[in-house]
């Protein structure tokens, strides 16, 4: 029964922000607060009771810690079936980590609206983690297509405006539009493999643990797989599919920047974890090398673009193209260590890109700009502000000591033993990053001082945010068994059902 | 060997307490940032005496399982044995007396530039510490990489420090890319042997090596080669030197304890860490010498035309470590790591006295408007003096001169005479920019005023170096039986006694030289300089041979240009070709709806008309 209700809460709590709109702003943002915590809370004693260190793999039956199972629409074989494991409760952490970085960073930000704007930040986390939690492929694409809905209201009603037409609106719009148009792939994509598994077997059933043994032929499968793939690569994302990423990331407000980065995009990777590599491991791995080929230009297209943007918030947005690459790349090697590292990289690339976009904002808050040629020097000022900017700026360029350089260098060194060259080639993509983040330091705080203006230093909210981040991104750092532990059952089941699958020798032998 | 976590933890705590509590008065800041490293260094003694007391067995202290991923199993341990010790004597030993001289150099510094926080200097300098130690404890590579980027980040936050004026942002800025691009082929090095053996840890791998691969492997070469490329990023060698020299931007403390005694070693010490795996690729081996013979003639030349007076010693330091591997590229491990030792001592003692020079002249670092200084500033002169013949090794009083000469010596003896004579033509040079130097700074006539500084925490550094700088230094022999192989042994020793007479009669000859052109009026030197060629060669000589100006073409250019296209988003761009389309036909669409009648009657028609023209014609 818990795991419908880490589903319910932060729709309740949706509802309840809003209807107390009425009795002025303080109520909606304390029960919002009340919410994300009580959800965190859920996760984080599943993640202390439950037992996930399990040994083996058994044949080719997902393993799951915990089930609900209700029936929804019989006549098709829909059910509201819910399961976890390592891997979802990983992701669910992290939602319920950040949904409370992203209610306690619009604490002053946000002024218009109050009730509304948690709203549809509660049932952004709800979705995500219905989507972490579905494993019936109905109700996985209803929670896909749910999250999109208040995420487009938080851009396009409390973003910013940006310069040359850029307006939020706009912004919103292109966000929608892409990800509904490959949305629609993705139900295609299920409705075939729907139509596949009752030809063979006269049931209709959108259950991920049946529809994943249906025996597809070559090109069928290919097809299908492609359909997932264009949907999750548009989330993730992958050049060329990244446009609405920049437009987004720059005009949405501080917690819609910190929800987007640290757990929308993370929504793609999972989904290619969760049901693209076990659904269609012979196409998946013959489509690996484009996939991967796609990644490289991803880490190489962010990087360039990274370095020649003036606004910070872009500048954040394209580094993360740019580190989404190297979780594409890790995620079709198909190795255990290549898969736990991109684990590793996608939490701490939330912790860091959150950090950065927090700075962003209170950056925002003090100078009322985001354009990095209007700062300089402001290194010394804001008190602490700077010092926690060199933090997550060495974390993005993957300093070792972050969870950032655990991901990365598990991605790579599990990826060199499958194709060393495209390895290499990536490797070049950590000087790129060391460039584009070492840049972003340069122009924003270091130099003369362009105005003798003071600014207020970090309050007590403010400061703990950041030192929570902070402390965050080093313990993953440093201790990161602590995630990857958790995750590894998953993580070598899904590996091993792609690698048995592939090659069918060792399974007769 | 339960002190051994301390080692590295003083500086740590050291570094987070100076962070978080940046509001502390500046003597409590100095006695944390000082006080942490001389426990660390204390711990290190006990830790030497413990271990030289005993049978030298090396010792493993795991902490915690870092990372358990199938076979990739690094821990967080620490792996000490004689090389191990010397190198944390070095960082630890060296690192204090550094630490003690900055608390003063930084007050002095910080009077005329103001608003930049003590603590923060600390709280870097203690973090430096921390990263170089866990560098040369780490018992696998993962963790050794923890320590070789950590130092990166230090060396880039400490050249940065006088972070308002951008050209100190830009030389950090570039110190530590050209420092990452060493550090990518190390770890594409670390990925290829984690791919052949299936572990990072250091000894395991040294020994399952030379089972794996035969002497000169195609395999052992690649590896040993993107090992090499992290080692010459991080030491500043050819071709990834350009960063030092600019790297003297930070205040003079760092220069001596990041640019001089031991982080631009690290890669000395990767070399000698990982020897089984260079004795196994002779050709790579080989371009280890090379490089060394190469980067000390570069480096020697170009010190002979600057006119900062950091940036000779920042080229002389680039020339020392040349000889490092120069010696390490003819198996003379241990000669490598003794001059390491040695270099530490007396690079630290020029580094800390030219800080205290550059102080005491009112922060001018240009040597043509000092001058004249032997009277006002004893303590530097006899400082510049000691740690000069040190560098120029002096026979017979200087440490410098049995720690090079050995490594002269043993080229020789292991074949190498190539690779001799560019060691002695190096030599010659060192003498000869070392003495331009003393000569300019010290002789002649006094341009400047100078106030002789003061204070225990200035004078002790200064004269302990002075004394390790000595021929009482080189009796300080590293403990290195049994960790390194033995180096090759010539059999003439009448010929060591030549060869050393030669070297010394070239470094006097040197002496000489920089005596006959930089004392009194240096006419000779202003006439060549004034010709057309003389010009053209100082200018060659004080860009360092335009390395990079080189770079500046080949590889920053066209990034900035291929930047500069993606200013715009073309991929997006061409995507936004759909809405477009989607609007044009909006647009004519529109425009068909006039509200018209007849317009609408007319077009009826015509389309009634082609309709029935085709079904009659179809």
């Amino acid at each position: 029964m818990i795991l419908p209700l880490l589903i319910l809460i932060p729709f309740i709590g949706g509802f309840l922000c809003w209807q107390t709109e009425r009795f002025g702003v303080k109520p909606p943002r304390v029960i919002a607060l009340i919410t994300m915590l009580l959800e965190l809370g859920i996760a984080l004693g599943l993640w202390w009771h439950g037992e996930y260190q399990l040994d083996g793999v058994i044949g080719d039956t997902p393993n799951w810690v915990l089930e609900f199972h209700a029936p929804w629409i019989d006549r098709f074989g829909i059910s509201f079936h819910l399961a976890l494991d390592g891997l979802s409760l990983i992701m669910i952490m992290l939602t319920g980590f950040l949904g409370v970085l992203a209610v306690t960073c619009s604490w002053a930000e946000i002024t218009r609206r109050v009730g509304f704007f948690h709203l549809n930040l509660l049932w952004i986390i709800g979705a995500v983690v219905g989507i972490f939690l579905s494993v019936d492929l109905f109700l996985f694409f209803f929670f896909w297509e749910m999250m999109l809905v208040p995420m487009y209201f938080l851009i396009a009603l409390w973003g910013h405006s940006g310069s040359k037409g850029n307006s939020r609106v706009r912004a919103a719009m292109k966000f929608f539009i892409y990800t509904q148009a490959s949305g629609l792939l993705m139900l295609v994509s299920i409705l075939g493999l729907v139509f596949m598994h009752y030809l063979q077997t006269d049931v209709f059933t959108f259950d991920y643990a049946a529809l994943k043994d249906t025996t597809l032929s070559e090109p069928a499968a290919m097809l299908l797989m492609l359909g997932f793939f264009i949907a999750f690569a548009v989330k993730l994302p992958v050049v060329p599919l990244h446009g609405w990423l920049p437009d987004a990331h720059a005009q949405a407000p501080t917690a819609g920047s910190v929800d987007l980065a640290g757990i929308l995009l993370k929504t793609a990777a999972y989904g290619m974890l969760r049901f693209l590599m076990p659904m269609f491991p012979e196409a998946a791995m013959q489509f690996a090398p484009i996939a991967m080929g796609l990644g490289l230009v991803g880490i190489f297209y962010g990087a360039a673009m990274a370095f020649s943007q003036t606004d910070i918030k872009r500048l954040i947005a394209c580094s993360s193209i740019s580190h989404m690459g190297f979780v594409l790349i890790g995620i079709f090697s198909n190795s255990l260590l290549a898969l736990q590292g991109v684990i590793a990289l996608m939490v701490a690339h939330a912790f860091s890109s959150a950090g950065l976009f927090i700075i962003s904002g209170q950056l925002y808050e003090r100078l009322h700009t985001r354009d990095m040629r209007e700062m300089g020097g402001l290194f010394g000022k804001l008190g602490a502000l700077p010092g926690f900017a060199l933090v997550f700026v060495m974390a993005t360029l993957g300093m070792p000591g972050t969870g950032n350089f655990i991901g990365e260098f598990l991605i790579l060194f599990g990826a060199f033993e499958v194709e060393p060259w495209v390895v290499v080639v990536a490797s070049i993509g950590l000087v790129l990053a060391a460039i584009y983040s070492l840049i972003l330091m340069q122009r924003v705080y270091f130099g003369a001082a362009k105005s003798e203006a003071t600014y207020r230093g970090l309050d007590t909210r403010e400061y703990l945010m950041l030192l929570l981040l902070f402390v965050l991104t080093v313990v993953v750092g440093f201790f990161p068994q602590l995630l990857l532990g958790v995750t590894e059952h998953a993580m070598s089941e899904i590996q091993t059902w792609v690698a048995t699958a592939t090659t069918p020798l060792s399974s007769t032998l | 060997m339960t002190l051994l976590p301390l080692v590295f933890i003083c500086p740590l705590v050291g570094a987070l307490l100076l962070a978080f509590l940046r509001g502390m008065p500046q003597r409590l800041a100095a006695l944390i940032g000082v006080g942490s490293i001389a426990l660390s260094a204390l711990s290190v003694a006990v830790i030497a005496v413990t271990y030289l007391g005993g049978d030298h067995t090396p010792v493993t202290v795991t902490l915690w399982q870092w990372i358990s991923v199938g076979d990739f199993t690094p821990r967080f341990s620490l792996y000490v044995d004689g090389l191990t010790i010397t190198m944390l004597g070095v960082i630890t030993g060296v690192g204090f007396l550094i630490h003690l001289f900055a608390s003063w150099y930084m007050t002095e510094d910080l009077k005329d530039a103001t608003g930049y926080l003590y603590t923060r200097f600390f709280a870097y300098m203690n973090l430096f510490v921390f990263s170089m130690l866990l560098l040369v404890l780490a018992d696998n590579l993962m963790l050794l990489y923890l320590g070789w980027e950590g130092v990166g980040l230090c060396s880039y936050l400490l050249i940065g420090y006088y972070y308002r004026d951008l050209d100190n942002a830009r030389a950090a800025f570039k110190a530590f890319i050209v420092t990452r691009v060493g550090d990518v082929f190390l770890a594409i090095g670390m990925f290829i042997l984690y791919a052949r053996f299936q572990t990072l840890d250091i000894q395991t791998l040294l020994a399952l090596a030379p089972e794996a691969w035969s002497k000169g492997d195609m395999m052992a070469e690649l590896a040993a080669l993107m090992l090499l490329g992290g080692a010459v990023g991080k030491s500043a060698q050819l071709p990834l030197q350009t960063w030092l020299a600019d790297a003297m931007a930070g205040p003079t403390p760092v220069s001596a304890l990041i640019h001089a005694a031991t982080m631009v070693t690290a890669g000395v010490y990767l070399i000698a860490r990982t020897h089984v795996i260079f004795e196994l690729a002779p050709m790579t081996l080989g371009l280890v010498g090379i490089v060394g013979a190469l980067t000390l003639l570069i480096a020697g030349l170009s010190a002979l035309a600057q006119t900062d007076i950091k940036r000779v010693l920042a080229y002389s330091t680039m020339s020392q470590i040349g000889y490092m591997f120069l010696a390490l590229g003819v198996q003379a491990w241990d000669a490598a790591i003794f001059h390491l030792m040695i270099h530490a001592f007396f690079k630290a003692l020029l580094f800390l006295t030219s800080g205290s020079v550059i102080i005491a002249c009112h922060h001018e670092q240009n040597m043509f408007r000092m001058g004249g200084l032997r009277k006002p500033l004893k303590l530097a002169y006899a400082c510049f003096l000691v740690g000069g013949s040190a560098l120029a090794a002096l026979p017979l009083v200087t440490a410098g001169f049995y720690s090079k000469d050995e490594i002269l010596w043993l080229s020789f003896a292991s074949g190498h005479e190539v690779l001799w004579a560019f060691g002695l033509m190096g030599a010659f040079l060192t003498s000869v920019y070392t003495f331009r130097m003393i000569f300019i700074v010290f002789h002649g006539e006094e341009k400047t005023r100078a106030h002789a500084p003061h204070g225990l925490a200035h004078h002790l550094p200064l004269v302990v170096l002075l004394v390790l700088s000595t021929f009482i230094g080189a009796f300080i022999h590293p403990p290195l039986a049994g960790v390194l192989p033995a180096s090759p042994e010539g059999d003439a020793e009448g010929l060591q006694l030549v060869l050393e007479v030669v070297s010394s009669i070239v470094a006097i000859l040197g002496l000489g030289i920089a005596a006959a052109l930089f004392l009194g009026r240096r006419r000779l030197v202003s006439a060549l300089v004034k010709t057309d060629i003389g010009r053209t060669g100082w200018h060659f000589l004080h860009n360092a041979f335009a390395f990079d100006q080189l770079y500046n073409m080949l590889f920053v250019k066209p990034f900035l240009a291929i930047a500069w296209l993606h200013r715009v988003d073309w991929i997006n761009a061409l995507v936004n070709i759909w809405p477009w389309l989607a609007k044009q036909a909006h647009r004519g669409l529109s425009a068909s709806q006039t509200g018209r009648i007849r317009w609408y009657a007319g077009s009826i028609t015509a389309g009634a008309t082609i309709m029935l023209a085709l079904l009659v014609l179809g």
